[in-house]
């Protein structure tokens, strides 16, 4: 691909970025997770992101166009926040099934991702618990994450506040558990640690595992 | 001695429709009664039990140690401001003093009302709004999560609650219409005036 430097065009490419369907129907993931929560969390609060997120972008676009460096250096907060927003929700969903599609259930014992699991916590009730106590611990906003280190590529948790991506420090995410209030409010009220307890139900291990095993390559 | 939960200046429906009694019913009720009740379960024979509160957000700030005490006692402070920082039939153009001191700090009481609101969805993720003094001026700052403008030595005037819960179940993610509709129907003015003289941070 030529490099056209200097042009106006080159940027011209920058693509929107749209909402990704859920493979799964609204009340689906009851009785986990309402519709009504579903509904709002992924025609509103993700939308948002997106919408912001290519609003921001049409901005850097053009302060890029224009070298306004004040302007494009005071993007970067609202694109790194609202881009974190879109990865971030775009994981969530896909780790997350309906029980009746096999949310809950673990991979196969001797499968390497839950081989994995036992090495670093003794088994997989020992991660849920654990997982469950330091995300229900983030003050505020954030997401608890399970990854693998993209140096040692060994599995590593990480708890992360707002919109911060684990990609950013060196952890390939392979399943994150929202816990801003916006995902459990609605049927949870301010009790976080039942979301957690209950959210187990519909995680997707198939996704995860799969996930796990590409971020080993 | 232990930490209260103190009562609502007004009833749970007072602030309707602007802010439902659902909301101040679960806000009130469940979200500051449980830092209320923390508190008092992580101060219990500690040194803490017995300062007031604004003394235990002074003390317990910034220190590792005690962060988890912090985060309640602030959080229960943060409310019961919040609370008084609305009135019924409130919110339009300041008066008084304060309007004064926005003046002399802001173009006008719309650039003041814009800076406000901007500060409000500038705070991405959990935290506060504030109007503060601090040597006779008055800004606007924000703070995230439970922290507390008193640490930074300035005296809080008026709060936000930008948390989610505050206002998802009557803005759902609006936060924007959340902030606007604080300054235009629900802002106690009075209360602003009264902590010019208060000074809670001293």
């Amino acid at each position: 691909m030529q490099i056209f430097k200097n042009s106006k065009f080159f940027f011209g490419t920058l693509k929107a970025h749209t909402l990704p369907a859920l493979k799964y129907g609204y009340n689906d993931l009851e009785p986990v997770l309402s519709a009504t929560l579903l509904e709002f969390h992924h025609s509103k609060h993700h939308q948002a992101y997106i919408n912001n997120l290519n609003a921001a972008q049409e901005q850097l676009e053009d302060a890029l166009t224009k070298n306004d460096v004040q302007r494009i250096a005071n993007l970067q907060g609202i694109i790194k926040f609202n881009l974190g927003g879109h990865l971030n929700h775009s994981l969530f969903w896909e780790n997350l099934t309906p029980i009746k599609n096999g949310g809950g259930q673990l991979p196969d014992a001797n499968s390497a991702l839950v081989q994995e699991i036992n090495n670093n916590w003794g088994s997989v009730e020992n991660f849920k618990t654990f997982f469950n106590t330091r995300t229900a611990a983030i003050q505020g906003s954030g997401w608890g994450f399970l990854g693998v280190d993209q140096q040692s590529k060994k599995l590593r948790y990480l708890e992360l506040p707002n919109q911060e991506i684990p990609q950013n420090y060196g952890l390939t995410p392979i399943l994150t558990i929202d816990v801003w209030e916006h995902a459990y409010w609605w049927d949870y009220k301010n009790v976080r640690p039942n979301f957690l307890t209950n959210v187990w139900k519909i995680v997707n291990w198939k996704d995860v595992e799969t996930r796990y095993n590409q971020a080993l390559k | 001695m232990s930490f209260v939960l103190d009562p609502l200046p007004y009833a749970q429906d007072a602030l309707a429709p602007h802010i439902s009694a659902n909301t101040i019913s679960f806000h009130y009720g469940k979200h500051h009664a449980g830092y209320v009740n923390k508190l008092n379960e992580l101060t219990k024979g500690t040194p803490y039990e017995t300062q007031t509160l604004t003394d235990v957000v002074k003390n317990t700030y910034g220190n590792p140690a005690t962060v988890a005490i912090f985060n309640n006692a602030a959080q229960t402070w943060n409310h019961t401001f919040y609370w008084r920082s609305m009135k019924p039939q409130g919110g339009g153009a300041a008066t008084g003093q304060i309007k004064d001191l926005i003046l002399q700090s802001f173009d006008s009481l719309d650039s003041f009302s814009k800076a406000f609101t901007d500060a409000a969805l500038g705070q991405f993720g959990s935290g506060w709004t504030w109007l503060v003094e601090k040597d006779g001026k008055v800004s606007i700052i924000k703070t995230s999560n439970a922290d507390n403008p008193i640490n930074q030595g300035y005296n809080p005037l008026i709060t936000l609650d930008v948390w989610e819960h505050a206002y998802y179940l009557d803005f759902q993610n609006r936060r924007i219409d959340y902030a606007n509709l604080f300054l235009t129907n629900l802002v106690n003015w009075d209360f602003a005036n009264q902590n010019l003289v208060n000074k809670a941070h001293l």
